[in-house]
């Protein structure tokens, strides 16, 4: 149960997308999410979710993947819907008991619901197409320029990389608990909210205690391998921007670029 | 009281490209009061085969008979099965949780829905079964006691729900030979005094050879053979292949008989070794 989670997971495979700088798609995720909260009409969601469909096909992830990875939102998202769909005043288009439908909260919600959707698909996406360790280097090497102003990069990296790596294993190690504490007779599937919050402290008390051992064991294992920041560091794998990245990179600043000037012109 | 397990397979991630069997066609019967070993090299399914034992996982097909209810059946109570079958995990130091000891052990009887009383006595009686002294560990922190404590008082926190099975999975792993003997030793003293079905995983081939009255050998998701110690242990070859090593005291006695010297070789003991090999070089200087 606690392996479904999917979020920040990558899904090996080769792909144009697969084969991108991170560099790139970080850029490019970034500038597609200030995008969607650009654009205000639904003929420009409608380019934006071509063009996300477009690398959908491109990076060759099975849409089970993706619509996994959407399942944990879908509260907040229908949350969302029915939230703007009752609360915004305007032209009334239908009554049901004391809640009223106007045209105007339709609308938001639809907007809303959309821009969700697609802002949840295409951070996914990048952890989807991306190497925990590509996706930390990208980032380490993008931050770069804020070094000379005193900002430890090269450590934020180490750190984004040691949690992304850890979270397979402290899932491994919660369920290894939780089966020895249902082997005690303990119940996590019954009982109300406070009856089941509290089944969780036989399980989050062993886990934070591992999670601190495991911790300790790393640390260790790094000095002994002379482990001491980024200074003089080289890397295995020396990325270079290619002909792929700069076409990449030049299609998501030309649907910035578009998105902006829709903004202005209307 | 019996446990029965019939053709029993289990599948990982049935239905995936990566689907593989972890089990298949396990079938054996223990009885009362037996004293049984696990063994079987890393990744031959003898963890999952014990996680089948009390309910934790629940096989593609087959049935797990014990005390004449099948368990592998939907709409078992799973406090039932576990009242019944106690599992003890590897590493089980690491599922403590509660503040002082007393608290810890516990968790399992006060699950069971046993009164406060009831609950007091079994904790006494779990922490002096497994050798430690209740008066002094009852109100320490589980955090603060050494390895071997800790991983002891793991093991009561499972005793003392009194299962009519208790099973460890490997028991002594990361422990010094101090504590692998009182481990083992405790696991004896458990087993005499209960007279239960007790089933151990293990490595150590001393261990099977002085404990168990039965073996379960397993290999690549099969039982390969199940029989009494002598029994298991005379397939040095075919033990070998899948590998498993026989007892360091069997090898020597196999390897001199191979190379000419007849002695017996089914000899757990020692000295009674040590006598028949002197034995056998008089016998051999005689002639």
């Amino acid at each position: 149960m606690l392996r479904d989670i999917t979020l920040g997971q990558y899904y090996p495979a080769k792909s144009r997308i697969h084969q991108l700088d991170a560099r790139v798609k970080i850029i490019g995720t970034l500038l597609y999410i200030v995008d969607l909260f650009v654009v205000q009409d639904f003929i420009g969601f409608a380019v934006l979710g071509a063009a996300l469909a477009a690398v959908l096909v491109l990076a060759r992830v099975p849409m089970g993947y993706i619509f996994r990875g959407l399942k944990p939102i879908l509260l907040i998202l229908i949350f969302t819907f029915f939230l703007n769909l009752f609360m915004v005043d305007g032209e009334v288009i239908w009554r049901i008991w004391i809640l009223k439908v106007t045209k105007e909260g339709l609308y938001l919600a639809l907007f809303m619901s959309i821009r969700l959707v697609l802002l949840i698909t295409a951070s996914s996406l990048l952890t989807l197409t991306t190497r925990p360790i590509s996706l930390t280097d990208g980032l380490e090497r993008l931050l770069s320029p804020l070094n000379r102003m005193g900002v430890p990069t090269h450590d934020i990296a180490m750190m984004m990389s040691i949690a992304l790596r850890f979270i397979p294993t402290l899932l491994a190690e919660a369920d290894k608990i939780m089966k020895a504490q249902q082997a005690r007779g303990a119940d996590f599937e019954s009982g109300n909210v406070f009856r089941r919050g509290r089944a969780l402290i036989p399980i989050l008390i062993p886990l934070f205690v591992g999670a601190f051992r495991i911790a300790g064991d790393l640390a260790m294992a790094m000095e002994a391998r002379c482990y001491r920041g980024g200074t003089g560091r080289t890397r295995m794998r020396q990325s270079v921007f290619g002909r792929v990245d700069y076409v990449a990179l030049g299609a998501c600043l030309v649907l910035f670029a578009a998105a902006i000037l829709l903004r202005v012109l209307y | 009281m019996s446990i029965e397990v019939r053709d029993l397979s289990h599948i990982y991630g049935q239905g995936t490209p990566d689907e593989q069997a972890a089990l298949q066609d396990i079938s054996f019967v223990l009885h009362g009061g037996e004293m049984v070993a696990l063994i079987g090299h890393t990744g031959s399914g003898k963890s999952t085969l014990v996680q089948h034992l009390n309910g934790l996982l629940k096989p593609n097909s087959g049935e797990i008979i014990v005390d004449g209810t099948d368990i592998a059946r939907p709409g078992v109570s799973m406090l039932d099965i576990r009242r019944h079958v106690g599992l003890v995990f590897q590493y089980p130091e690491y599922q403590l949780f509660e503040e002082t000891v007393a608290k810890d052990v516990a968790f399992g009887p006060k699950n069971l829905g046993l009164d406060a009383e009831e609950v007091d006595h079994r904790v006494r009686e779990a922490l002096t079964l497994v050798g430690l002294d209740y008066e002094a560990v009852k109100d320490r922190s589980p955090f603060d006691l050494s390895g071997g404590q800790k991983r002891k008082a793991a093991i009561a926190g499972v005793v003392a729900m009194r299962p009519d099975i208790l099973i460890l999975d490997e028991p002594t792993a990361g422990l010094d030979p101090g504590s692998h003997r009182e481990i083992m030793e405790m696991v004896k003293r458990i087993h005499d005094s209960t007279r239960n079905i007790t089933i151990f995983v293990t490595h150590d081939m001393n261990d099977v050879a002085a404990l168990a009255d039965k073996v379960l050998v397993m290999s690549r998701g099969r039982l390969l053979t199940v029989g009494s110690p002598t029994e298991v242990f005379s397939h040095r070859t075919q033990l070998s292949a899948v590998g498993l090593d026989v007892p360091p005291l069997m090898d020597l006695l196999g390897d001199l008989k191979e190379g000419g010297l007849p002695v017996r070789t089914e000899i757990f003991d020692l000295d009674e070794a040590a006598d028949e090999i002197c034995g056998a070089l008089k016998k051999q200087k005689e002639k």
